[in-house]
């Protein structure tokens, strides 16, 4: 289960601050609506089928990209634990 | 409500690239609700720009520097006193702070309160002796070193690992990758603060800074941690933003608890990446961001006052995260007859 750190905050521009940190970070709609998802508690091949369901893209892509993201994200402290 | 008249003396009004908190504690204490304050301010120097500041200061006067000694201290401060019937005193310069609580007790019998540490409470987290407190109480913290002699820093330099933070006495830090550079630094800091010059083990990572304020009984009245998001070359934080992390509240109750501080500090620190937390340096006052503590929600030189005159005053319990401050520079106009009256009369 992907969780993120508690208390991040995303602003509707994709901006995203880390309270207990200051760290601040910019996303695209992309990593804005990956944000979301994980935000709602969503386990990481339901956020693969919403992304699938709203963009034109293939599995494999999505999943690589989605694993490339939340690597950065781990990399960043954002994340708790990753699948 | 009823609103109570006070007039505060108030020091460090050097506003300049590394500044004095005493324009930002004005600022607080002029966002009392509940006290109407007028500002006495006490300049060391003819420019200090926070005495031209008449929106912020009612009345200046320049004061002799700590150098001069308590006694001329003291002898100033009580003509102004005449003059003025200052309610209190709040220092915002390391240097002075020895003179101040030394005249404390004289200070109140000519009716100026102050809210200060004893002389033991400032020894003890001294630049000199912090790397100590920090050992006595399991607070990591860089291997610190002292030197007043250039042959004893030559030779550390050549087998030291770099890169080195190098210290003034009370202000200035500057890091440096050679021994060239640790001398430069030395003689500099030397000259414009006095020995010893202070080396600290280098730490990298994020500056995280906690404004707080203790009652002398050990409760901490309140607490605000800040990330400092830009640094200048004289180490000082350009622009910062309000953090909430239950850890540096936690590190501020146990200082404020270990040493029964009284009265406003600031809590420097480094966040390495792994999340380690080094403690490099207790200020014995407020910081120059302190109008940031305000803006959050607890504005602590206001709760100071009120507990250095008696009134009554809850510890605050929270505070905004994600409050910013952003310094910048402005040039103030003035006239010359202005920079005249202060530097012919000592008053402004």
């Amino acid at each position: 289960m992907t969780k993120l750190k508690k208390n991040i905050a995303l602003s509707e521009s994709g901006f995203i601050f880390d309270p207990a940190t200051g760290d601040s970070y910019s996303v695209n709609s992309t990593g804005s609506k990956i944000f979301e998802l994980l935000k709602e508690g969503l386990s990481k091949d339901q956020i693969i089928e919403n992304l699938l369901n709203t963009f034109d893209s293939d599995k494999k892509q999505v999943t690589e990209d989605l694993d490339d993201f939340l690597i950065h994200l781990a990399q960043l402290k954002m994340i708790e634990n990753a699948d | 409500m009823q609103t109570r008249q006070l007039k505060i003396g108030i020091t460090g009004l050097n506003a300049i690239d590394s500044p004095g908190p005493g324009v930002s504690v004005i600022r607080c204490l002029k966002e009392a609700g509940d006290l109407n304050i007028k500002i006495i301010g006490l300049a060391y120097e003819t420019l200090e720009p926070g005495i031209y500041l008449h929106n912020l200061v009612d009345k200046s006067y320049q004061i002799p520097y700590p150098s001069a000694g308590t006694d001329q201290v003291f002898k100033r401060l009580s003509f102004i006193q005449a003059k003025e019937q200052m309610d209190m005193i709040i220092p915002n310069f390391d240097a002075e702070l020895w003179n101040i609580i030394k005249l404390s007790p004289k200070l109140n019998e000519i009716g100026i309160n102050t809210f200060m540490p004893s002389i033991n409470q400032l020894d003890a987290i001294n630049k000199l002796n912090l790397e100590d407190f920090a050992n006595e109480n399991d607070l990591p913290s860089p291997v610190t070193k002292m030197f007043s002699s250039v042959p004893e820093l030559e030779k550390f330099g050549k087998e030291a690992d770099y890169p080195l933070v190098v210290k003034g006495k009370f202000y200035e830090a500057y890091i440096v990758y050679n021994s060239t550079q640790l001398v430069y630094y030395y003689n500099k800091l030397n000259a414009k603060w006095g020995l010893p010059v202070i080396t600290q083990e280098f730490i990298d990572g994020s500056e995280i800074v906690i404004a707080g304020l203790g009652d002398g009984k050990g409760n901490l009245m309140g607490a605000v941690p800040l990330r400092k998001l830009y640094i200048t070359d004289k180490g000082k934080g350009w622009a910062g933003v309000v953090i909430n992390d239950q850890q540096y509240i936690d590190l501020a109750e146990k200082i404020n608890k270990v040493l029964l501080w009284k009265g406003g500090f600031e809590i420097e620190l480094k966040r390495t990446e792994d999340g380690e937390i080094y403690l490099l340096e207790i200020n014995p006052r407020f910081p120059a961001w302190i109008y940031t503590t305000a803006a959050a929600g607890q504005n602590l030189p206001v709760a100071m006052v009120k507990l250095a005159i008696g009134m009554k005053q809850e510890p605050f319990t929270s505070y905004e995260t994600g409050k910013m401050f952003i310094r910048y520079s402005w040039d103030h106009i003035t006239d010359i007859s202005e920079f005249q009256k202060i530097s012919t009369l000592g008053e402004l």
